[in-house]
């Protein structure tokens, strides 16, 4: 058991490792020249030596990357060729607006998506299985800024130019200062997140469902007497959770390494809106800095998952 | 040999009656149930016709005689500077820089459906060629490439994306590399279960126990009964691929401007919130890429339903699994020696 | 007044492919305390039946009337046969191992049942349960009740299943093949298991099975069902030692019988059993039937009734049709026979190798010795696990041994490699156990026996044709199905299918790896005719595994018994079963279920013939609609 733990600890490890080998002979094999960035277009080439002296890009690339590693490790991602701020501070301070659109987001979802796919399994073949079906078609196939963007249309924009503002276009409001505020101004990010993660929670679920449904434990459990409620909700769905867990894990870190998509159509500060402005400033210290903390996300949620698995699971015990 | 004469005429006369079974067997079933499912020949026709505006779309442009990247200052924008909407000249309106919105969607399909099909294919033979592998060889070959899967897995891709665009400047190669690099461990991780359960199955061993090669078994016998999944999920990949790329565009990452492509055009609409006085310039690039992946999606999905029935429940109100669907299997078993 | 009493019942399911008619008209009747047995193969609807008058059919259409306790259970509510599963009628199902939930443990499973139907506190739940566990053999309950079902063995898990069937103390149990999944040691366990529980409890018993021999053993009454139709019904005794219909005689005489010697061809009824998508006409059994006569394929059979009070569809009287027995010659004299397989002091061990613990190996195979000689048929009996399997593999060169050697017709196969293990593998060949899985469902049955000669380069195009249609006509197939798909077949002509393929080479030696344990045992015995047919024409040599002990003596000559990987004993068929020495064979031979044997003349008396139209009354009524 803890040898397995071990294991996937050294993967988590090499994931990570491989991912900043990645990134930083990414940028290293680049063209331009990141001192100027920094310098701006009107410095010498006194001043551009002068800073890739400070930055330490005259050394050789394996000693940058080591001086890279070292520092991030003990979280010192570097400063941004912009502002020479901290990365770290940079990101931790886009890290609510993020975070906060993800929670609400999978709670929405999942109360939308996992009784869309139950109802549909339970009634596989009937007319409700085909609206599920459909709902979870037509959401799997929306992307989900063509989604954002009619949204804010016909919820923001129409509205106010009939005179009422019945939701805000989008920027976001912190929890502390006015929790009303901050759920108003999440709302419409919230559905459009919702709505597109639903299907996919719904497929996952219908199908999961429809397997365990034949299982002969679930006939055991009917031929129990127990109410049909139960079967599903209890029998059915506990064995369903193993999938969707693995799901929830993947699709939660794959946001708060940055959704990207979303926040670029509401405008809302976030991790994913700082990266793109990066990658327009050519900013590479952030870019690095989100890459990895991304990767760190992913790699810690595969490790919670996998502890999951063996609390849900007594065969994996 | 008495016996065996004996059992001869009974055998004859079975085969008479799955005659009939026989007809429509396989390819003929699948053609039954394709045609009996109106959303999947609708999905079909409108791929056909997507492909045909896309193919023919220098003939959009000379029918409205507009470039699709010429400006149209004069007719195409009011007097404010603002672009018009749907009218005789601009069937679908023009955008904020006067350019004629459907003559820009038809070259946009071109670059969606290449993009699309393309990504797709490629992520497809990468996915088979290694799930193939590993699943079959098992052992270290499987431990290693399963990790390579995991590892491609556990990469933030969009995140990467960008960073690759960053450095190397958006491109349509590119698009398509980073594309099939995030896509082909899907269809590798379907294929290596697959085929990792196929390989245990007696029909392998029995070619094993003949002396039959590892090619061998991989190409005659594993990998015809691959073909479903492989034509599903080839057909899923399509639309997801349309979708990356059209975002990988809207984030600026994807095709360069002026080209036509779907995620540009709306990217353009939302930069400024032009789109906000101009609903055409969201609605119709938006429709034409919600109907071209729901197309394709409802394409996989009724291909699914069609080539591999187990999935499909039959009559509404059945709820029950295993014992019904095995004892309906043994029944159809026996079918051969129907007597009709 | 009977316990449960059905008539006329009539199951529909509708399916994509048409309305399968599982069941036509059914009735029968059981009396508080008896077990009632209903027989059939695969396909019968003996689980549908069952499964449909207690609500666990949601999609099927049923007709009729079924009396349980005086009330009728079709008109029920789900609602209220919910409240009557669990609490009144309680349930065994086949599989132990997927019948129970595999992420609670047993005690909730079974305390979760007891709160359904009964407001009493947790510890008494707890307390039940920890009792009933104990009742049906689970030692040390109070602590196993937290354990999960992955934690038990089958039969302990069978058990755990039994004493939630029974905690309520239900007045019906009905159990469907409880013992089909189990080793036959066990198997003898949980029916004692079961028998002293309805003995206990004054429970009745509904038992489901395809296993005549365990049937005759435990049932009082029961009903022999074929294709939705109830055939025959009667008291045990008479049912299985003078069958009424055809049918019932045909499956008693083609399954063997480990009372007779071998050598002896069982009578298999020829055939395949109807597809259910027709609406029944005439007899159901008309075209398998011995005894056909015109009438039976244009008139429904009337119900015959006799006066022990055995009840059979048929227009006639079951009555032999052949000579009883035909002795195939197959007495052979093994011993100055030349040894085609030589096994010295094979042994396997597996090793479980992790990146950072210690090495963990398993033995499997522990010092086997045998040899086989020309012509002869070699079983190999053992439960699940034994290593029988895997030995049979590293005859047939699959496996490579840890050690030990194995020579076939004189040459050493463990050590070869390369282009002389490919030569080797035309002398030894495989015949699988599952008929579906061991054929490839993407191939045409012409490529795929044709392969051997592809393979090894034999034969091409039309010689290739031609030698393969030899061959399906060998097996007793159609040689005009050669583009046919293996899923055209029925399950015993994919068998068929299998041994061609393994008789293409002219191999020396070909391992049966239980060849007809999936089949049904009318198709069964066809099989295993065919193979001692082929045996007797081409001087074949047979390794044959199986589990099941009568099959065993009826065809081999020779039978090692393997017990945890190693031989236990290893003697002559007849001398094994007159004087077993080793403790496990005689615990496998005392486990053994044979039905009664057929008397030879009838002593009943026919006393009523009730025309068919009052009996198909519910199949009559729908087609008139």
């Amino acid at each position: 058991m803890i040898r397995y733990f071990m294991q996937r600890l050294l993967f988590a490890c090499l994931v990570l490792v491989s991912l900043s080998v990645f990134v930083f002979f990414l940028f290293f094999v680049a063209p331009g020249d990141p001192a100027r960035v920094v310098a701006g277009d009107k410095a010498t080439e006194a001043q551009l030596e002068q800073i890739r002296e400070n930055l330490g890009l005259d050394r050789p690339i394996i000693v940058q990357y080591g001086s890279f590693v070292s520092k991030a490790i003990q979280g010192d991602l570097g400063y941004s060729y912009r502002n020479q701020q901290p990365v770290l501070d940079l990101i931790t301070r886009r890290i609510p607006a993020t975070v906060s659109l993800v929670i609400g987001g999978v709670i929405v979802w999942l109360a939308i998506g996992i009784p869309i796919g139950v109802m549909s399994a339970r009634n596989a073949g009937s007319k409700k299985d085909r609206l599920g079906q459909t709902f979870i078609l037509i959401g799997l196939s929306f992307p989900t800024f063509v989604l954002g963007m009619l949204s804010l249309y016909c919820l923001y924009f129409l509205p106010r130019k009939a005179g009422f503002m019945l939701f805000p276009a989008g920027g976001y409001k912190p929890f502390l200062d006015n929790p009303a505020d901050w759920a108003w101004h999440l709302v419409l990010p919230w559905t459009t997140l919702a709505l597109v993660t639903a299907a996919i929670y719904a497929r996952l679920t219908r199908g999961q469902l429809l397997q365990v449904l034949g299982e002969d434990y679930i006939r055991t459990a009917r031929a129990k007497g127990i109410s049909e409620g139960k079967v599903i909700y209890k029998h059915a769905m506990r064995a369903t959770l193993t999938p969707l867990i693995t799901q929830l894990g993947a699709d939660i870190a794959f946001l708060l390494g940055g959704s990207i998509v979303i926040e670029q159509v509401y405008g809302l500060q976030g991790v994913g809106a700082l990266a793109v402005q990066a990658v327009a400033n050519q900013d590479r210290p952030i870019i690095i800095g989100v890459v990895m903390l991304g990767g760190l996300f992913i790699v810690m949620a595969n490790i919670i998952v996998d502890l999951l698995y063996t609390l849900l699971d007594p065969r994996m015990r | 040999m008495t016996q065996i004469n004996e059992t001869k005429p009974v055998e004859t006369n079975a085969s008479k009656a799955s005659e009939k079974v026989v007809q429509r067997s396989s390819f003929a079933l699948t053609m039954r149930r394709i045609l009996k499912d109106p959303a999947l020949l609708t999905a079909v026709v409108f791929i056909v016709i997507l492909s045909l505006i896309a193919i023919f779309s220098p003939l959009v442009a000379y029918w409205t005689g507009h470039d699709p990247n010429a400006q149209f200052r004069e007719t195409g924008m009011s007097p404010f500077g603002l672009p018009v909407g749907p009218n005789g000249e601009f069937l679908l309106g023009a955008d904020q820089l006067g350019r004629d919105v459907l003559v820009r969607l038809a070259y946009g399909a071109r670059i969606s459906l290449a993009v699309g099909v393309l990504a797709a294919f490629a992520s497809a033979v990468i996915g088979i060629t290694i799930g193939m592998i590993s699943g079959f060889f098992g052992g270290w070959v499987d431990v290693v490439l399963g990790r390579v899967m995991d590892l491609v897995m556990s990469v933030p891709f969009l995140l990467c994306a960008l960073a690759l665009v960053s450095v190397f400047g958006p491109s349509l190669t590119l698009s398509i590399g980073v594309i099939v690099f995030f896509s082909w461990t899907t269809m590798g991780r379907v294929i290596r279960a697959e085929t990792a359960s196929l390989t245990k199955r007696e029909f392998i061993e029995a070619s094993r126990s003949l002396g039959a090669s590892p090619l061998s078994i991989l190409l005659r016998d594993i990998l015809p009964n691959l073909s479903v999944p492989i034509i599903v999920y080839t057909t899923m990949m399509i639309p997801s691929s349309i979708v990356f790329e059209a975002t990988l565009s809207f984030l600026g990452l994807g095709i360069t401007p002026p080209t036509a492509s779907w995620g540009g055009m709306l990217a353009d609409a939302g930069a400024n919130s032009v789109y906000l006085v101009a609903w055409w310039l969201v609605v119709f690039p938006g429709l034409a890429l919600l109907m071209s992946t729901l197309a394709f999606n409802i394409l996989g999905d009724g291909l699914r339903d069609a080539l591999d029935p187990k999935g499909r429940r039959i009559k509404p109100r059945k709820k029950k699994g295993n014992t019904l669907f095995g004892w309906l299997a043994k029944g159809k078993a026996s079918e051969g020696g129907t007597h009709q | 007044m009977p316990l449960i009493e059905a008539h006329n019942v009539t199951i529909r399911i509708p399916t994509e492919d048409g309305v399968i008619y599982a069941a036509n008209s059914i009735s029968f009747s059981v009396e508080a305390g008896e077990v009632f047995g209903i027989a059939g193969e695969s396909g019968s609807g003996k689980s549908v039946l069952m499964q449909a008058i207690t609500g666990l059919l949601p999609g099927a259409e049923i007709t009729g009337e079924v009396l349980f306790q005086g009330q009728d259970l079709l008109k029920m509510s789900q609602k209220e046969l919910q409240d009557l599963r669990g609490s009144h009628i309680g349930m065994v199902f086949q599989d132990p191992l997927s019948s129970l939930h595999p992420y609670f443990t047993i005690g909730s499973q079974i305390t979760e049942m007891i709160h359904t139907h009964r407001k009493i506190s947790a510890e008494e739940a707890r307390a039940l349960t920890v009792d009933m566990l104990e009742k049906v053999g689970i030692e040390d309950a109070e602590s196993r009740f937290d354990d999960y079902p992955h934690q038990f063995s089958g039969g302990m898990r069978q058990r755990v299943m039994i004493a939630m069937a029974l905690v309520l103390h239900p007045p019906l149990i009905i159990a469907d093949e409880p013992t089909t999944a189990l080793d036959v040691t066990v198997q003898v366990q949980i029916m004692d298991l079961l028998d002293e529980m309805r003995r206990t409890f004054g429970t009745t018993v509904i038992m489901i099975t395809h296993d005549l021999g365990l049937l005759a053993n435990i049932a009082d009454h029961a009903m022999v069902m074929y294709a939705g139709t109830r055939l025959e019904i009667g008291a045990t005794e008479s049912l299985f030692s003078n069958p009424a219909h055809p049918y019932t005689l045909g499956l008693l005489k083609s399954s063997p019988s480990s009372q007779e010697t071998g050598g002896k061809s069982l009578e298999p009824i020829q055939g395949n059993p109807p597809s259910l998508l027709d609406r029944p006409r005439a007899c159901i059994f008309a075209e398998r039937c011995p005894q056909v006569q015109n009438q039976c394929r244009s008139a429904r059979p009337p119900l015959q009734k006799y006066d022990d009070g055995a009840e059979a569809l048929c227009h006639f009287s079951a009555h032999d049709t052949q000579a009883m027995t035909v002795d195939t010659g197959l007495q052979k004299s093994a011993s100055k026979r030349p040894i085609v397989v030589d096994v010295q002091d094979v042994r396997l061990t597996f090793h479980a190798k992790s990146m950072f613990g210690k090495k963990r190996s398993t033995e499997v195979l522990k010092g086997i010795n045998l040899q086989i000689h020309k012509g002869e048929t070699f079983g190999l009996v053992g439960e699940s696990g034994c290593g029988k399997s895997t030995l049979a593999r590293v005859i047939a060169g699959l496996i490579p041994a840890s050690a030990g050697e194995v020579t076939l017709d004189g040459v050493p196969i463990l050590s070869v490699t390369g282009q002389r293990w490919r030569q080797m593998r035309r002398h030894v060949q495989l015949v699988f156990q599952d008929p579906v899985g061991s054929l490839n469902p993407r191939r045409r049955i012409g490529a795929i026996i044709g392969d051997p000669f592809r393979i090894h380069d034999v034969a091409h195009g039309a010689e290739q044709k031609k030698k393969v249609q030899e061959l399906m006509e060998m097996v007793g197939l159609n040689p005009e199905h050669y583009n046919r798909f293996p899923s055209e077949f029925s399950g015993g002509q994919r068998q068929r299918i299998g041994i061609a393929r393994a008789l293409a080479l002219k191999p020396s030696l070909i391992i049966f790896d239980e060849p007809v344990s999936a089949l049904d045992v009318s198709i069964q015995a066809q099989i295993l005719n065919l193979m001692q047919e082929l045996q007797r024409d081409l001087n074949l040599t047979y390794l044959f595994i199986s589990h099941d002990l009568s099959v065993v003596r009826h065809v081999c000559d020779k039978i090692a018994v393997m017990d945890a990987g190693q031989i236990v004993e290893l003697n002559q068929s007849d001398k094994l079963f007159a004087e077993p020495t080793h403790p496990f064979t005689r615990k496998l031979l005392d486990a053994i279920q044979d039905p009664p044997p057929l008397q030879e003349s009838s002593a009943r008396k026919l006393v009523e013939t009730e025309p068919a139209a009052a009996v198909f009354d519910g199949a009559v009524m729908e087609a008139s609609l």
